[in-house]
């Protein structure tokens, strides 16, 4: 009997890396294919590492590829863009054995900057590029790209969306295939990319994109499933699923293959239809590319073009177009005004002292991605500008260049650093560009996960090895300025920055802020004394989530008096700090035995 | 064939994830085609959560249609509210009495909503609501991490389904050492009336 099992997504695609007999993975952390590399790490028979960030995850992958094992890399939408150099020139040089890359975009922004559509870079970097709709598909066609990177010389890209990555399905378990090692043979015209070899390969690229697109026309992944002629409905990955739903007579081209496409299959599709309608997330990618094959379709004068879709999405649409009867359901109701639960700095997270302390200098702020992005969030409101990895340290340097009116200081975590902080920075010393970078190191990659990074040691399968000292790396750049502090200590911490930012250099504060996840605080939860409390809102105002209100009013001022929640507070003693009645009381410190550095 | 969508909406930290886990285990062990869904990466930092899952022949979206849930387990009152639009008209909801304070309550000027409100509104839709006592059941059982075990008790027994295969998977899901307070948890939940 064959073995079933519910399935995430990205569960399934860790599995069929090693059901198609991959070697080598390779990833840097982001929502939403984060869990695909830690369930592949699961797999002894697969060597598996966190890279320090996704184009050194490519270049592993497609090294291990070259040498002559199959290989994967997986990363978010936007990880592609800081690979896309490696997948380029990948395009060109083509493998040995097979190469997969595992990218999981983000329609609805649910962890991201950005809502990108992936899918042109399959068609701007000429590879293929295949999407699930579900775990079984997901498990399936990690193989399938594998033997087509083989058979065709070429990096396959494998798309999913958060949906599908996170989403469970049922899914039939296979063996894992054994297979011989490809030999690597030196071959220069074929893997260096200097200009005369390099164009020698372009048209070995344009000749396999020919062969490809022929080889989509019976690719067992573009299925047709004939309904009813009025509405034909191309689609893919969850678009499918919702439209499956919402057009349950219609007739459907799935398109597994999502490029490239197959002219021939979709003309004669269309040409049973009376409607071709295309259902897809984002970009009208389908939509145009079938328009320029001189073939009708309708698309995004229907459906929206951005955020995530959902079955209502695709029903209201499709009932405000006309193509469906039947409305969506919207039940009419007086809510009233709802209280969001936007995302919070845990409580005890030593980013809260680092922007209790930067509001208060009143600096202007150039954040990075990670947890400490929420310093943006009400009440601490200490952000002024977040893009992209690593771009903090760059736009300070640019606002320093540009003038801006005060100090500034850019604000970056540790993995974040080592993922594309050590660029801009050396900019700024070979530069002599005044301004102060803060490493807030945490010794985790906390906003995906608390996965190891090059600061902590940790790896992938939770080993520990050397860890990469920001001290020494700053120093040995070039920076003189340097303070190394602990953000707990509120008055060391201002003082540094403050120095830092006087001193009128390339400076950079190395700020210890201990993740709660990682590292506990010597004291137990912190109380508040009734009687002391007068309800000033001091320690409301950092925005901790184990203070509340208290039902108890203070009579004097009529408002409500501070709690802390026993439960909640880790006992870092923020508020301890801020109060300025000494109302709270110290928590007890905690026996030896129950602090606890553990590997998260 | 047994076709029900499942709609669990709670607070981080709060089990959702693993409560909508075992409902989706209890549709492949009675032989349904099963999907789930859910979004997480933030609700450690105290998110919201909501998990879809639905049973049927055949599933094609993991995502339970807006007016079309059958089941609404509703963790926190603020949720249920926030998330009452999915549950069909004359659905089911199992509100469980426990309310989650989030922080821009505390810091700003937002409001949580009255106990009366969230019932009232979540009538205007429902067929049947339960108010269920889980988490004081919980406690009174000795452990409040036991409270989903309440609501999956009454659920099992809204659904007219015996118990059986519920505690087989709820006795894999949960750590061995909570097994038996799991099981009174579920029958507490399972005996009781909570109609309201
Ligand atoms: C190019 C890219 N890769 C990955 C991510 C996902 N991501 C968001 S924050 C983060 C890491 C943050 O770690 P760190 O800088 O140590 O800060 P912390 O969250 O620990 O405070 C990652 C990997 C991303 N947004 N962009």
């Amino acid at each position: 009997m064959t073995k079933k099992q519910l399935l995430s997504g990205n569960e399934a695609l860790a599995r069929g890396a090693w059901e198609a007999g991959v070697e080598v993975a390779a990833a840097y952390p982001g929502t939403p294919s984060t869990e695909i590399l830690e369930n592949v790490s699961r797999y002894p028979e697969i060597y598996s590492e966190w890279s320090a960030n996704e184009k050194v995850a490519l270049d592993v992958a497609i090294g291990a590829a070259y040498a002559g094992k199959r290989a994967m890399a997986t990363m978010k939408h936007v990880g592609l863009n800081v690979a896309s150099e490696s997948l380029f020139y990948a395009s060109y040089t083509g493998v040995n054995a097979g190469l997969v890359i595992v990218n999981a975009d983000d329609p609805g922004l649910h962890s991201s900057q950005n809502e990108q559509d992936n899918r042109h870079y399959a068609k701007f970097a000429k590879v293929p590029m295949l999407e699930p709709s579900d775990s079984q598909e997901a498990k399936e066609m990690v193989g399938a790209a594998l033997e087509l990177s083989e058979q065709f010389d070429t990096p396959v890209i494998l798309r999913t969306t958060t949906r599908t990555s996170h989403a469970k399905s049922i899914v039939e378990l296979g063996e894992r295939k054994t297979l011989p090692k490809r030999p690597y043979e030196k071959n220069p015209q074929k893997y260096v990319m200097i200009p005369g070899f390099a164009k020698r390969r372009h048209p070995v690229v344009e000749e396999r994109m020919k062969k490809l697109e022929a080889y989509a026309e019976t690719c067992p992944y573009n299925k047709v499933e004939m309904g009813g002629l009025e509405l034909g409905i191309v689609a893919t990955g969850p678009s499918y699923q919702y439209a499956r739903d919402v057009f349950p007579t219609a007739s459907f081209l799935k398109l597994g293959m999502v490029w490239p496409m197959p002219k021939k299959l979709i003309a004669e599709f269309a040409s049973k239809v009376k409607r071709l309608i295309v259902v897809e997330e984002l970009d009208p990618f389908f939509e145009e590319n079938i328009r320029i094959m001189g073939i009708q379709a309708e698309g995004k004068s229907i459906f929206p073009l951005v955020d995530e879709f959902s079955p209502e999405v695709v029903r209201k649409s499709a009932h405000a177009a006309g193509l469906i009867d039947a409305p969506p359901i919207e039940h009419q109701l007086d809510k009233g005004a709802l209280p969001m639960r936007p995302p919070v700095l845990c409580a005890g997270c030593g980013h809260r002292d680092v922007f209790w302390v930067l509001r208060k200098l009143k600096v202007t702020v150039n954040s990075d991605i990670g947890c400490y992005a929420l310093g943006v969030m009400p009440p601490l409101n200490a952000s002024d500008t977040i893009g992209c990895m690593g771009a903090s340290i760059g736009v300070a340097a640019g606002m320093r260049r540009g003038d801006l009116e005060g100090p500034n200081v850019a604000v970056i975590g540790d993995s974040t650093f080592f993922h594309a902080g050590m660029p801009p920075l050396a900019n700024a010393i070979y530069n002599q560009t005044p301004f102060t970078t803060i490493v807030v190191d945490n010794r985790t990659t906390g906003m995906t996960g608390h996965q190891g990074n090059p600061s902590s040691g940790m790896t992938l399968h939770h080993d520990m090895h050397p860890t990469v000292d920001i001290e020494k790396v700053v120093r040995g750049m070039g920076v003189d300025e340097v303070y190394k502090v602990e953000s707990r200590d509120l008055d060391d911490f201002e003082d540094a920055v403050k120095k830092a930012v006087k001193s009128n250099k390339p400076a950079v504060v190395i700020a210890y802020t201990p993740c709660v996840f990682v590292t506990s605080h010597p004291r137990e939860a912190y109380t508040i004394v009734e009687e002391d409390c007068n309800g000033c809102t001091m320690c409301f105002r950092i925005g901790c989530p184990a203070i509340y209100k208290s039902t108890v009013m203070d009579d004097k001022h009529n408002r409500p008096k501070a709690l802390i929640d026993p439960l909640a507070c880790v006992g870092c003693g923020l508020c301890f700090d801020v109060c300025a009645r000494q109302a709270i009381l110290e928590g007890v410190l905690k026996q030896e035995a129950t602090l606890t550095t553990h590997v998260a | 064939m047994i076709t029900a969508n499942f709609l669990l909406a709670g607070v981080g930290g709060q089990g959702t994830l693993l409560a909508s886990d075992i409902v989706a285990d209890i549709g492949m062990r009675v032989g349904a085609d099963v999907k789930k869904s859910e979004v997480h990466g933030m609700s450690q930092r105290g998110g919201a959560v909501t998990s879809h899952v639905r049973w049927g022949g055949r599933v094609s979206s993991p995502l339970c249609e807006k007016g079309a849930v059958d089941y609404f387990i509703a963790q926190e009152m603020l949720e249920a509210l926030r998330w009452i639009e999915f549950v069909k008209p004359g659905g089911t909801v199992l509100l469980s009495r426990q309310q989650i304070v989030p922080t821009s309550t505390v810091y700003g000027a937002d409001q949580y909503p009255v106990d009366d409100h969230v019932v009232a509104t979540i009538k205007k839709v429902a067929g049947t609501v339960l108010l269920i006592d889980a988490k004081k059941t919980a406690e009174e059982l000795g452990n409040a991490r036991v409270a989903n075990s309440v609501l999956l008790g009454a659920l099992s027994a809204q659904m007219g389904m015996p118990p059986d295969d519920w505690l087989a998977v709820i006795t894999v899901r949960v750590p061995q050492r909570h097994v038996e307070l799991n099981r009174q948890a579920f029958f507490a939940g399972r005996e009781k009336d909570w109609r309201i």
